[in-house]
């Protein structure tokens, strides 16, 4: 390729852009607000007598800044974006649209009930649904993520062992496990045992019945689990678990690949949280704000985090605060975060879900799955799949197809990048060998999977004929190449600073 | 069914290729007997002006902020948000993206952290600041749980003065990783001395500035006094406008601040998503919670952004994380960090003092009105009202009178007699003359 | 060469006297790749064999380094703060993580010999 130079630094339509503090001048703002003289200052002695350094940019300036910024991002309305785990799919724009609703977006949360009935109606309409597609009696709307819920509901699991009076110790979770479950089990003040998986790529039923006992709370189990395999043997392990007395906890990423077509609540499950911008299309926003309501047993639902909404005959009310010390009706854990939970996240999942209807939901899982298996029946005889289907909402395939090649997972996937796509998630799971955990959703279309797939076979070609260069140096076609991490981990800069002050003294 | 894209033809081919003749056949090992074929009915999927007409009839039952005088704070600001905030935080390329797991891909988000960082760092007066946390409650957690770690000690103590819910959050946690929680009572009454209660076991003292109560405190002595026994001072900004007016926490000796960035870029929107923000000195970044972006360059040595210090986080360390977060606040770092380029230093600064002057109008405006008495020495945009009677009562008449005039203290603290009375009311930019006098009307009626 | 034992955990330990140098192997480096941070032990904290002594961390991993013997430790190499690539050019010379005083030398019969070890890596292969 012939290296490109140009005298602005600019390549057509990929800018360079500076930083922020890069641009503007000093004095100047992109929002006017009128410069007031304050007479009687109630601020005190702490008042601010230093700048801040903040540097000042007009509209246009910062206008062009972000929209330069945004065309150097991949986004799943650019293009297909198979990342698996994290079900990327097409986010409607009518959901945005009822978010900026003023009824929803310019409500206090501390506003008198009866001024926000509306809002907890959306939120209690939201919770029956979730309840109802998931089999469960109760649920705890507030936490803010997946990780978040997963530590809701292991918090609440302890709750209720405590009431009983013994947490006990461990919590077993599989080796193929989201890297949240062991931190979050941790969190909770529980010592992680490892469960095997076994040839199948599902967890070694075995080894998990031969680690239960009395010091185990529970189990945290993925399903369908992180290889996109369903855990065939779900109802026979909530059935040694309880008998164990200890407490099965779901993860519920994976969770697009059942909505509509099975209640994880008559599996034997007790808790699992639901990621509502994975399954329920909320955007992910370059990394959040998510949601991670947890639906649990009605039992746990006595422990479960403050606060929650109750209808009655005189309209809604949310529950902030424990009855009262003591009080087994309402031996509630506490609050996990300020206010009520991610309202705006709530409105766009409901609009989602609303406009589905339960026959459109059903059909999600249904179309996701197909394309999962489409794909791997495409591609089984160019990549490698370290597990036989049928497979759930995401194939997993593995790197024995690049045995000998000198090409790596990763030089496939940035290989990847050029053609156009985003990478599979890569290296995850750690059961097997260079990882490309593949999801495409049911967002895509018939055409968009072929030109994918045919796209795959021929790197794959590639890769086994002899090509490895080209993969080491991709991508080439991007604002960036290959970034040096070590340097950045070694001597990591974490923010700007004027080129004239020196660094902090550590 | 809009968005989905198969045809029954193509479903039928693609199932072909498959080699089965059902899709049924592909959920074979899945109990799928016992979902019922409809939920809540035969709710069928609905085209978007029928979902738009139900979500708006419920929208419509809300009382909005903008639509009466309004008074409420408490950890959640009403501010304008600036026209080009929204337009850009729509973009697709930052509305629609992942987490940048693939910088090649993702430098949009990537500079835009880095800036943010910077921008968080800038104005706590931290050397570091992370890519943000869910809310300033649960940063406040995180922030107590990081001192544990850094000072290896288990106790901290928490002002009075703290956000009764960003309280909560840290003292359910540490029920669970076993931390001594020491809160002050929360009277604003009374003079509170946390120094005396740091020993040599405490890992940090958390104080709020502003404090809940609205009242400014300078915290030169009370970091003295933490790090003359090897404490850490966390401190928490509920409203960050006010970081326009007020000498950042790093000028007084804060070691961790966190805070709620709601207030810029963010609607008020009952209370979520909002913004945590955490930032901490640079000698404790490696125990810090959250992603991190760092600067580095690529192999043509052009200036690029990664994500960094990922041995910290939970998809790495697994159970030796420093937290099990994973998903955070990207877009609302994004509205907050587009807002702040905006404001810039000269709009940010003005911004503080419009709130501030509206505050101080407010205040000399309903201070004695009924036996009403603003209670603060100092405040910035929001300060505390003492009535002759519960407060809640008199919201809830204010309300009735079509003013949503404050916040009782008792929402949060319920059964605590001594706050009974206390109101909560705040003042921003966009609290015009009209409204202060609604409010000032309908107090005078309502204590009359 | 002959002096270091090596663990099963590719720690490679040299004694001169009652104090030992202890670092990671050079098999161990070459497995990590790039080193990116090295989390050492307070001087005076006092160790037991098989406890977690040190961190050594890579950008995508992050392993932790056990004690082979146990005693307190009277040295680390500060070096590794500002340069934690020593302990990928020389692993088992610059690139040394700590000094302990032992507790009981023979603790040392448990290890293995240069030899021994480069059979035993070579096993993993």
């Amino acid at each position: 390729m012939t290296e490109i130079t140009t005298h602005s630094g600019h390549r057509g339509l990929d800018m360079a852009e500076p930083l922020i503090f890069e641009q503007g001048a000093s004095g100047r703002s992109g929002v006017d607000w009128p410069e007031v003289e304050l007479r009687n200052s109630r601020i005190g002695a702490a008042a601010r007598k230093r700048s801040i350094g903040l540097p000042g940019l007009s509209e246009p300036e910062a206008v062009r800044h972000y929209v330069r910024l945004s065309q150097k991002n991949y986004a799943i309305d650019l293009g297909l974006y198979p990342l698996g785990s994290c079900t990327m799919k097409h986010n409607p724009r009518l959901n945005e649209k009822v978010a900026r609703l003023p009824g929803f977006a310019d409500i206090h949360p501390l506003q008198p009930m009866s001024t926000v009935q509306g809002a907890l109606e959306m939120i209690d309409t939201l919770a029956s649904w979730l309840k109802g597609l998931t089999g469960f009696d109760s649920i705890a709307m507030s936490p803010a993520a997946g990780a978040h819920g997963e530590l809701c509901g292991l918090m609440t699991i302890r709750a209720a062992l405590e009431a009983m009076g013994n947490a006990r110790e461990r919590v077993l979770v599989p080796d193929s496990a989201h890297g949240t479950n062991p931190a979050t089990a941790a969190l909770c003040g529980y010592r992680i045992d490892a469960v095997p998986s076994n040839e199948r790529g599902r967890i070694d039923k075995a080894a998990l019945l031969e680690k239960l006992g009395p010091d185990v709370a529970a189990i945290m189990l993925t399903n369908p689990n992180t290889c996109g395999l369903f855990e065939e043997d779900i109802v026979e392990i909530a059935e040694a678990v309880h008998a164990a007395g200890a407490y099965f906890y779901c993860d519920g990423a994976n969770f697009n690949a059942l909505v509509g077509k099975v209640r994880p609540g008559d599996l034997g499950i007790d808790a699992m949280h639901l990621n509502l911008h994975k399954t329920f299309s909320t955007p992910h926003g370059g990394g959040g704000p998510g949601a991670g309501p947890v639906v649990m047993t009605a039992e746990l639902g006595r422990f479960a985090p403050l606060p929650h909404v109750i209808k009655s005959d005189d309209g809604y009310t949310i529950v902030e605060h424990n009855a009262g010390e003591g009080d087994r009706a309402t031996n509630h854990l506490g609050r996990m975060r300020s206010f009520h939970g991610q309202a705006g996240v709530f409105v766009r999942a409901l609009t989602y879900i609303l406009s589905h209807g339960s026959d459109g939901l059903r059909k999600i899982s249904e179309d996701a799955v197909l394309n999962a298996n489409y794909i791997a029946a495409r591609l089984k005889d160019d990549l490698s799949v370290p597990y036989p289907g049928p497979y759930m909402h995401e194939v997993l395939f593995d790197d024995t197809f690049l045995n000998g090649t000198d090409v790596t997972t990763l030089d496939f996937a940035k290989a990847m990048i050029d053609e156009g796509y985003h990478p599979a998630t890569i290296y995850f799971p750690l059961v097997v060998h260079g990882a490309l955990l593949t999801e495409p959703t049911e967002s895509e279309s018939k055409q968009s999977l072929d030109q994918f797939i045919e796209t795959l076979k021929a790197l794959a070609a590639d890769a086994k004929s002899g090509k490895a260069e080209m993969f080491k140096n991709a991508p080439v076609l991007t604002p960036v190449r290959r970034l040096d991490e070590t340097r950045a981990a070694r001597q990591p800069v974490l923010r700007w600073r004027p080129a004239a002050l020196p660094e902090a003294a550590e | 069914m809009r968005y989905l894209p198969h045809t029954e033809t193509e479903r039928g081919e693609m199932l072909a290729a498959i080699g089965v003749a059902h899709i049924d056949e592909l959920f074979a090992g899945v109990p799928t007997g016992s979902m019922p074929r409809e939920l809540f009915g035969p709710s069928t999927h609905k085209g978007e002006a029928e979902v738009e007409r139900i979500m708006s009839a419920m929208a419509a039952k809300n009382t909005t902020a903008g639509s009466v005088p309004f008074f409420l704070g408490g950890g959640a600001y009403r501010h304008h948000i600036p026209a080009a905030v929204d337009h850009l935080i729509q973009r697709s390329e930052f509305l629609t993206s992942y987490t940048p797991y693939q910088p090649e891909i993702s430098q949009g988000t990537l500079q835009m952290l880095f800036e943010f960082q910077t921008q968080v760092a800038l104005l706590t007066g931290m050397d570091a600041a992370n890519a943000s946390m869910y809310d300033g409650a649960s940063a406040c957690a995180e922030a107590v749980m990081m001192a544990n770690r850094v000072t290896r000690r288990k106790k901290a103590i928490l002002s009075g003065g703290l956000h009764p819910q960003y309280r909560e959050a840290t003292v359910t946690q540490s029920h669970y990783t076993e931390f001594e929680v020491h809160a002050a009572p929360q009277n604003p009454l009374e003079a509170e001395d946390l120094a005396a209660l740091i020993d040599d076991q405490t890992s940090c003292v958390v104080v709020q500035n502003p404090d809940f109560f609205g009242r400014i405190k300078d915290l030169k002595k009370i970091a003295g006094a933490c790090h003359a026994l090897g404490a850490l001072l966390i401190v928490a900004v509920a409203e960050v406008v006010s970081l326009g007016a007020l000498a950042s926490p790093g000028e007084m000796g804060a070691d961790i601040v966190i805070g709620e960035g709601q207030s810029l870029g963010n609607p008020l929107g009952f209370g979520g998503p909002y913004l945590g923000l955490f930032a901490a000195r640079s000698k404790f970044v490696r125990q810090m919670p959250g992603r991190l972006c760092g600067e580095t360059v690529d192999q043509d040595g052009a200036r690029g952004f990664v994500l960094t210090l990922s041995t910290r986080e939970q998809h790495i360390r697994r159970e030796k994380a420093t937290s099990n977060i994973c998903t955070n606040s990207g877009l609302c770092a994004l509205a907050f960090s587009i807002h702040l380029t905006l404001l810039g230093e000269v709009g940010l600064t003005r911004l503080a003092r419009l709130n501030h002057a509206n505050a101080v109008k407010l205040a000399d405006r309903v201070d004695g009105i009924g036996g009403a008495e603003v209670i603060n020495d100092t405040f910035f945009n929001e300060f505390t009202l003492r009535l002759p009677q519960p407060a809640e009562q008199v919201a809830n008449e204010l309300t009735a009178r079509g003013v949503l005039g404050g916040i009782p203290v008792s929402r949060l603290y319920p059964g605590e007699a001594a706050l009974e009375n206390l109101l909560l009311v705040t003042a921003t930019e966009l609290t015009m003359e009209d409204d202060i006098e609604a409010l000032a009307g309908a107090l005078n009626r309502v204590l009359a | 060469m002959t002096d270091k034992k090596y663990s099963r955990e590719h720690e490679w330990i040299k004694l001169e006297g009652e104090v030992a140098t202890i670092g990671i192997s050079n098999y161990a480096q070459e497995q990590m790749g790039d080193v990116v941070f090295v989390e050492l032990p307070a001087v005076e904290t006092t160790l037991e064999a098989g406890s977690e002594a040190a961190v050594v961390e890579s950008v995508k991993a992050a392993s932790e380094v056990y004690a082979p013997v146990s005693g307190e430790v009277i040295e680390i190499n500060g070096e590794l703060e500002e340069n934690p690539g020593a302990v990928n050019e020389d692993a088992e010379g610059e690139g040394w993580f700590m000094k302990i005083q032992l507790d009981d030398l023979n603790e040392l019969e448990q290890l293995m010999d240069a030899e021994a070890y480069a059979a035993y890596v070579a096993s993993l292969d």
